[in-house]
């Protein structure tokens, strides 16, 4: 076996000072709140699809839609991008072995309580039913545009931090390689960066003035363009502070090593090349954009599909290793020696498992024919509730086993309860999935109040009872998980707290020569990026006559 | 950089299959005619009614087997909320919207489009058998959007379509989806 080399600087210890520790766990517990919000609309809204509906129980609600508002944008917006906040800074801070700005720290925590506390407000009171996509010509109040949009400078913050931290280390590092947990954190928000653009200029320039009736009309296709040039990329940025931890963190945590460092950059260097000019397979049925255009979006959706692929093969290997270390033998022998009574690995198994479902319909959505049976269908939600609902949410909730813990230095309360959470929620996400794929298949239409709907077919029954079974399964499965973290932070011993995070170690060394180190000159790799970038999209924005015939619409 | 032979493998395979998946779309499109909702012109939202062909929505024979069935969206109906068309000919849907954005979706069909202000969509497709769809709009598009429905009534080859179908019945439609809308209102 290869020498063996540490994705950090320092690999013996870390001390991370007591005030950032207190940001970074309260920056998480802002998207705990927002999560705990989501999830009991998810509830509400699986129902829904069985043909019940438990809105008169929520105090204060109006609308189905106002409830899926607060769905999607608490769990996919707020959860998701809170918790790469204080995650990603803290692995690149960890892995160069540098203290992290305290001031740009809570700068990033204050911008996201305004964000959402704007968003909150619009959403409570029904000023914004217009669904996380906030697709014009539905209006919703300012105030929720400029929750979003801090959101948003939130995170850039976060990134400024990593950037900060990183041309410190830099100077004082001149002609090392960067550490590898550093390099994959830091890339993942250069590409949200670029990816957070179009949005920016969405909400900026068009909704945001609209809302506040300093311009009067938009043009719907521009704007819904503009959201799908971030949108599919944002799907990526929730994904990547997963991926860091399966690449960097899981095979320490099950005894493995990562199995290669270039290649574990090379994947991200694809995500940072490929996740934004995808957007527009989110837009084969839409009218006003060419065939040509969609099949040139089709097919680098197909490209971005492929460090997915290299991330199969990765990981898994790397869980191997770790379970023939800890004796098993045979073709498949090592798989029973993982460490499966581990709550943070098992949560996290059970997400690559269940992403591996996600990827497959994820390709079915990328198929122009088929894209037409499914598009808008429940197919869709089926889709993304084994990736971002699980893959990433899953993920996310295993980090949090051990990350809770070392935050707030108090261990873990409740393994049994942990291990249940997670197989409930697995099992409860593949039965909701097979309900949704199902229904969509049959054309069931997503987004849409089907306990009230006086239109039906019989082919949807039984998928609306699987979909309120298995969303009943991953409530209880959160509620599990916020049970633990809750016993945690209240009845958690202080001894035998984690003192480190679990870094990973690579069985091969990043080469000092050679064409490796292109892999970490970043400004290279974004100018490809935005070269691609205008490729895709270019052509479409040169050509587009904006058109702006739309005021708004407060149909809620 | 050392690959492993085995990582290799997996990956040429998967490399295959993403460039099969490619090829297949292309194929699609060039050989059996799959296409998408493309550039098919603009349309004031706020004057669809006095726009052709949407000023007069409905069913209109276009050739030997092929007609063309003009449909307005809007919240929280489609006009005409009915559309008779034969089976075996190719019906060309030209749709918009006159408000939000809304979907076209004819359950157990692949003709899915959106209806965004400002564009005309259209697309095409035969139905092989006589028998009713459901024509549901599939995006969310305010209050009373799961209320939003009409019909596709396929009939028999051979039989008689009224051109032109449908007004009437959407009027009505249109004024009890309202009505269903206060409902849920409160």
């Amino acid at each position: 076996m290869a020498s063996v080399t540490s994705v950090v600087l320092r690999p013996e210890g870390y001390d991370l000072p007591a005030g950032q520790r207190r940001v970074l766990r309260w920056t998480i517990y802002i998207g705990y709140a927002a999560l705990i919000a989501g999830v009991f609309h998810g509830l509400a809204n699986a129902l829904s699809y069985a043909g019940i509906s438990i809105l008169g129980w929520f105090p204060g609600l109006s609308t189905y839609y106002q409830g899926l508002t607060a769905h999607g944008v608490a769990n996919v917006l707020f959860f998701t991008f809170t918790f790469a906040n204080a995650f990603l800074p803290l692995m690149t801070g960890r892995a160069l072995a540098r203290p992290l700005n305290t001031g740009l720290l809570w700068a990033s925590f204050i911008t996201l309580v305004l964000g959402n506390i704007l968003t909150i407000y619009a959403v409570v009171g029904n000023h914004a039913s217009v669904l996380y996509t906030s697709y014009a010509p539905l209006q919703a109040h300012w105030t929720y545009y400029l929750g979003l949009v801090l959101l948003v400078v939130s995170t850039y913050f976060a990134l400024a931090n990593m950037i900060m931290a990183l041309v410190g280390w830099k100077k004082a590092n001149r002609g090392e390689r960067i550490p590898l947990l550093a390099y994959i954190s830091v890339t993942s928000y250069v590409m949200w960066l670029l990816a957070s653009l179009p949005i920016a200029v969405e909400f900026i320039v068009f909704l945001l003035p609209w809302s506040l009736g300093w311009r009067s009309h938009v043009d719907p296709l521009l704007t819904r363009t503009l959201f799908w040039f971030t949108g599919h990329a944002i799907v990526y940025v929730w994904l990547l502070p997963a991926y860091v931890s399966w690449y960097a963190l899981i095979p320490r945590q099950v005894g493995g090593a990562v199995i290669s460092d270039s290649y574990t950059r090379i994947v991200w260097i694809l995500f940072l090349l490929l996740s934004i000019p995808t957007g527009m397979h989110h837009q084969y049925t839409d009218p006003g954009i060419s065939n040509a255009m969609k099949a040139v979006h089709g097919v680098l959706t197909f490209g971005v599909f492929f460090p997915s692929l290299a991330t199969a093969f990765s990981v898994m290997a790397a869980l191997e290793i770790g379970g023939r270390r800890a004796g098993g033998t045979g073709l498949l022998g090592w798989i029973r020696k993982l460490p499966w009574k581990d709550p943070s690995v098992l949560a996290q198994i059970l997400a690559m498992l269940t992403f591996v479902l996600g990827g497959a319909t994820g390709l079915v959505n990328a198929s122009f024919s088929m894209n037409q049976v499914i598009h808008n269908t429940t197919w869709v939600p089926g889709h993304f509730h084994m990736t971002v609902g699980t893959a990433v949410a899953l993920t996310l909730m295993g980090v949090a086993y051990w990350l809770i813990p070392y935050l707030s230095q108090r261990r873990l309360f409740g393994n049994g309860l942990a291990l249940a959470s997670s197989w409930i929620y697995t099992i409860g996400v593949l039965i909701f999935a097979r309900g949704m794929i199902d229904g969509g298949l049959h054309g069931m239409p997503r987004r849409t109040f089907m306990a009230e709907a006086n239109y039906r077919s019989p082919a949807w029954e039984l998928p609306g009872i699987l979909t309120g079974i298995g969303g009943t399964m991953m409530f209880i499965g959160v509620m599990l998980f916020f049970a633990v973290i809750g016993l945690t932070i209240v009845l958690g011993k202080r001894e035998g707290a984690p003192q480190d995070i679990p870094v990973s170690v690579t069985l091969t060394a990043p080469a000092k020569d050679g064409w490796e180190p292109m892999l970490d000159r970043l400004g290279i790799w974004v100018v490809a990026a935005i070269v691609l970038i205008l490729i895709a999209y270019g052509p479409f924005l040169i050509g587009y006559d904006v058109v702006p015939v739309s005021t708004g619409f407060r149909l809620f | 950089m050392k690959v492993h032979t085995y990582e290799k493998a997996f990956l040429a395979v998967g490399a295959v299959v993403l460039v099969a998946c490619a090829l297949a779309l292309v194929y699609a499109t060039v050989v059996h005619g799959i296409h998408l909702p493309d550039v098919s012109g603009r349309v004031d939202p706020a004057n669809v009614a006095a726009t052709p062909p949407f000023d007069q929505p409905g069913v209109y024979q276009r050739g030997p087997d092929e007609y063309e069935a003009v449909v307005i969206g809007r919240a929280w109906s489609f006009q005409p909320t009915e559309i008779r068309v034969p089976a075996g000919a190719k019906i060309t849907f030209t749709a918009t919207t006159t408000d939000v954005i809304h979907g076209f979706n004819i359950e157990g069909t692949r003709l899915n489009m959106m209806l965004i202000p400002g564009q005309v969509s259209k697309n095409t497709y035969t139905f092989a058998e006589p028998g009713e769809y459901l024509l549901i709009c599939h995006e969310y598009c305010g209050l009373a959007h799961h209320l939003m429905h009409g019909r596709i009534i396929v009939v028999p080859a051979g039989t008689d379509v009224p051109l032109v179908n449908g007004g009437a019945v959407a009027a009505d439609a249109a004024e009890s989806a309202a009505g269903d809308a206060a409902h849920v209102n409160h």
